[in-house]
């Protein structure tokens, strides 16, 4: 009896399952894992101490304050943008919802260079703004509330798309039991709506930090590229690089990279655990 | 039990039940606008300053019509590579078991986590003639970094985790029993793969196709290391407006920028309409 | 040429959906497998099929053995309970699809396929729906399409799972007596499946009734009905 040689017909056969199998394993290894690996390798290269050395530098240091309080501005207002967006589409109908949510997308088809450059058209000094800012001794550009918008701009989708499909499937009745039975707006919003979105808001708020503690084109258009100034760790990367202290590059570069795996750790976790939420809600 | 206030003030007249629409969708257009509309509308407004003639003069010229064709180009040769490999992952993630499968799958958002000048510095060493990958090519004659095969690697790279991602689910809920109809009516795997399941898959494949070429014709921090950037050869469009920002030609910088938005939107609008008339029918 | 089902055994993990379940069919009878949820009929269904792996026992139907065979060979016609229809494709080409699959020298001609859907759709009673597309039909409309993609095929065997289960009662009725129609035309054998007892009494030569993976009774309609072997049988039919 050839049973056993036998497939079913929604197997692959084998020797499919390994050509597959491989082509997939070697593409992701070579195209992903490789570099990867290269940026810890060429940290380590001179051995810890001299990566730890080189990411303490007094530039390195103001690099990394300067990229936290970016972000650190960037995600709470980005937030609330997100919660303020995910309540007005979730939770009501009105003409021009569509084109709002699609309005909300564009940041992801704009080229972070073209995200910086509109901000130096109407701050720069042949902008708009510029000469009047100019005038009042306000730096935008070249300081740090350029980088700040940079980073506001690339980063703000990021909360309101986790929300806005999240808090569409809650649907609206949850928050109508509220407020018949008396609770105020805010009231519904913190005790029925913020409990049942919080998987999805930490997801959101996870990958708009990542996003903005990376971000590189954008905010290197709006940067001064000063060192110890306006170099956020990006921008050092690329100065370190470029001045050829490559063990200096790749030590912050993998400063970032861990950064990269914590987030992808988090956010693995997140989706396991917010999957088990989603089809909870499902289930009531 | 006090009955509070079921309506609240609307900005269009209508009553509704719950609160809050005046005020978050207020802040949200606000928020909007000196974000992304006003700043979006200088670029317009600044690259139609010289009219439609001084635009196509800004841009037709050889060295912006290069880095225009080499952004385009090859965002669209990445985002075909990105497609095959994508959907072959996303093939190998859903459909088969086997141990490291999960690990796989965390790896493929490796792209979209990591900083992109990280990447760039990365893929440029990997890639340079002394580099683990760039030395053996070299040896066969291929020379990647700084030449526009450097473009083309850090595009795939950056577009991969849109293919995957966005085929994964649609491989997820796709019905065996189609594939189980095609194999009792005498059809091979392979037959089965291309008459059935290749068509139903077309969409999410055009999909990812398109998100993964719009990331790769903007993308800037992980091409500039690799590229080379020698201008009309290996120099994309986004480092050709930031060189005209550097240069105060702000005019210039806008043709482009603006070029680069018409046209990606035309792309990805006749990729809608392809997507349309393949569904029209479903 | 009769269809001879020999010990089949069947293992989920620990549950043992077929636990040796033999019987013999006629040449071109229509056999019903009958039962609750639960009791293997699907999954015996399926070995004929070839949609899944039988641990033991074996099958023999014209002069074959049934189970060494991939299901593309069978020849063996397969209706889903969800219909299975291939939506990016017209009613036409759904049909069609079994003849195109066909190594080139066993391929009918095009106007040779043209005329078989046509055929095919009068048997069904669709006359001239070839360029709809299944999302245009209605699910009675939809079955229908199936079982003459099923029929184009020229099937040794027609095996058909809870066919009529997400259809309306008077929709049912309609089919049923089509189905049994058609086979009487075509000839070929055919097996059943379903968990209600009225529709597999109305249609089939022969009931098998299942429970917990094996045969509780095998007999014409008349048989099982006047003498329930066994106390589930008695059950079962009461209800």
């Amino acid at each position: 009896m050839s049973r056993t040689a036998l497939t079913l017909p929604t197997d692959d056969p084998l020797w499919l399952k390994l050509l597959l199998g491989l082509a997939a394993i070697a593409f992701v290894g070579l195209m992903l894992i490789l570099p990867l690996a290269l940026v810890f390798q060429q940290a380590l290269a001179e051995g810890l101490t001299a990566a730890w050395d080189a990411i303490t530098t007094s530039n390195g240091l103001a690099a990394i304050r300067l990229s936290l309080i970016a972000a650190a501005i960037a995600v709470p207002l980005n937030t609330l943008f997100g919660i303020s967006a995910a309540w007005a589409i979730a939770k009501f109908d009105f003409p021009g919802r569509t084109a709002l949510v699609s309005l909300i997308d564009l940041p992801f088809s704009v080229s972070p260079v073209i995200a910086g450059l509109i901000y130096v058209l109407v701050f720069g000094m042949q902008g708009w703004l510029g000469p009047a800012l100019a005038e009042h001794d306000i730096h935008i550009l070249f300081a740090l509330p350029g980088i700040v918008l940079a980073t506001i701009f690339v980063t703000f989708p990021f909360v309101a798309r986790e929300l806005i499909p999240l808090m569409t499937d809650q649907g609206r009745e949850e928050e109508e039991a509220a407020i018949s039975l008396g609770a105020s707006g805010l009231s519904t919003f913190v005790r029925v709506t913020l409990p049942n979105i919080k998987w999805g808001l930490l997801y959101g708020v996870l990958l708009c930090n990542a996003r903005a503690l990376g971000e590189f084109g954008a905010v290197s258009v709006l940067s001064g590229h000063i060192q110890g100034q306006t170099n956020t760790m990006p921008l050092h990367v690329e100065l370190l690089y470029n001045n050829y202290d490559y063990v200096g590059a790749f030590a912050v570069s993998a400063l970032l990279a861990l950064l990269a795996l914590v987030t992808l750790a988090l956010k693995s976790l997140l989706e396991w655990r917010y999957a088990d939420a989603l089809a909870a809600i499902h289930r009531h | 039990m006090t009955q509070a206030s079921l309506v609240s003030a609307p900005p269009w007249g209508r009553r509704r039940v719950l609160p809050g629409l005046g005020l978050s969708l207020g802040f949200t257009v606000f928020y909007l606008s000196v974000i992304v509309l006003i700043p979006m509308a200088a670029l317009f407004i600044r690259a139609f300053e010289p009219g439609l003639d001084g635009l196509w003069r800004a841009i037709a010229t050889p060295r912006v019509a290069a880095a225009l064709k080499l952004s385009f180009g090859m965002a669209a040769l990445a985002a075909v590579i990105d497609s095959i490999f994508g959907f072959v992952i996303a093939w190998v993630l859903v459909r088969y078991r086997f141990p490291g499968r999960r690990l796989l799958g965390a790896v493929i958002d490796l792209p979209f986590a990591l900083p992109t000048a990280v990447a760039g510095i990365a893929l440029s060493t990997l890639y340079a003639p002394n580099g683990w990958l760039g030395m053996p090519l070299a040896e066969h004659g291929i020379r990647v970094a700084y030449t526009p095969w450097g473009v083309l690697v850090a595009m795939t790279f950056i577009g991969l985790p849109f293919t995957v991602r966005t085929l994964e689910p649609v491989l997820g809920e796709f019905g065996r029993d189609l594939e189980e109809a095609a194999a009792t009516l005498g059809a091979t795997r392979l037959q089965t793969i291309r008459k059935v399941i290749l068509p139903l898959l077309a969409p999410a494949i055009l999909t990812g196709g398109a998100m993964a070429f719009a990331r790769a014709v903007g993308e800037y921090g992980s091409i500039i290391f690799i590229a080379g950037n020698l201008p009309a050869i290996s120099e994309i469009a986004p480092l050709l407006i930031v060189t005209k920002l550097e240069q105060y030609d702000y005019a210039g910088a806008a043709a482009i920028g603006a070029t680069m938005l018409i046209a990606a939107f035309a792309v990805l609008l006749a990729l809608n309409g392809l997507q349309i008339w393949m569904g029209k029918r479903r | 040429m009769s269809l001879i089902v020999d010990s089949i055994t069947k293992q989920f993990g620990r549950f043992a959906a077929l636990n040796g379940v033999s019987f013999t069919a006629p040449q071109g009878g229509f056999i019903s497998l009958l039962g609750p949820s639960g009791s293997g009929k699907t999954t015996l269904l399926r070995i004929l099929g070839g949609l899944e792996f039988a641990d033991g026992g074996s099958v023999r139907f014209a002069d074959l053995n049934w189970l060494d065979m991939p299901a593309r060979t069978r020849n063996a016609g397969f209706v889903f309970q969800h219909y299975a229809l291939f939506r990016h494709m017209t009613v036409a080409q759904n049909i069609a699809f079994g003849l195109q699959v066909r190594p080139r020298n066993r391929r009918p001609s095009r106007a040779d396929i043209r005329s078989r859907i046509a055929e095919l759709l009068q048997l069904v009673q669709l006359p001239g729906l070839e360029s709809r597309y299944p999302s245009q039909l209605s699910g009675g409309q939809r079955q229908r399409v199936a079982l003459a993609r099923a029929l184009a095929i020229d099937p040794r065997m027609l095996l058909l799972d809870e066919p009529f289960g997400a259809l309306d009662a008077k929709v049912r009725k309609e089919l049923r007596a089509d189905l049994r129609r058609i086979h009487d035309h075509a000839g070929v054998t055919t097996v059943f499946v379903t968990h209600d007892q009225e529709e597999a009494f109305a249609v089939a030569d022969l009931v098998a009734v299942m429970k917990d993976g094996r045969i509780e009774q095998f007999g014409t309609p008349p048989e099982v009905r006047r003498a329930p072997g066994t106390a589930f049988v008695r059950e079962f039919l009461s209800q």
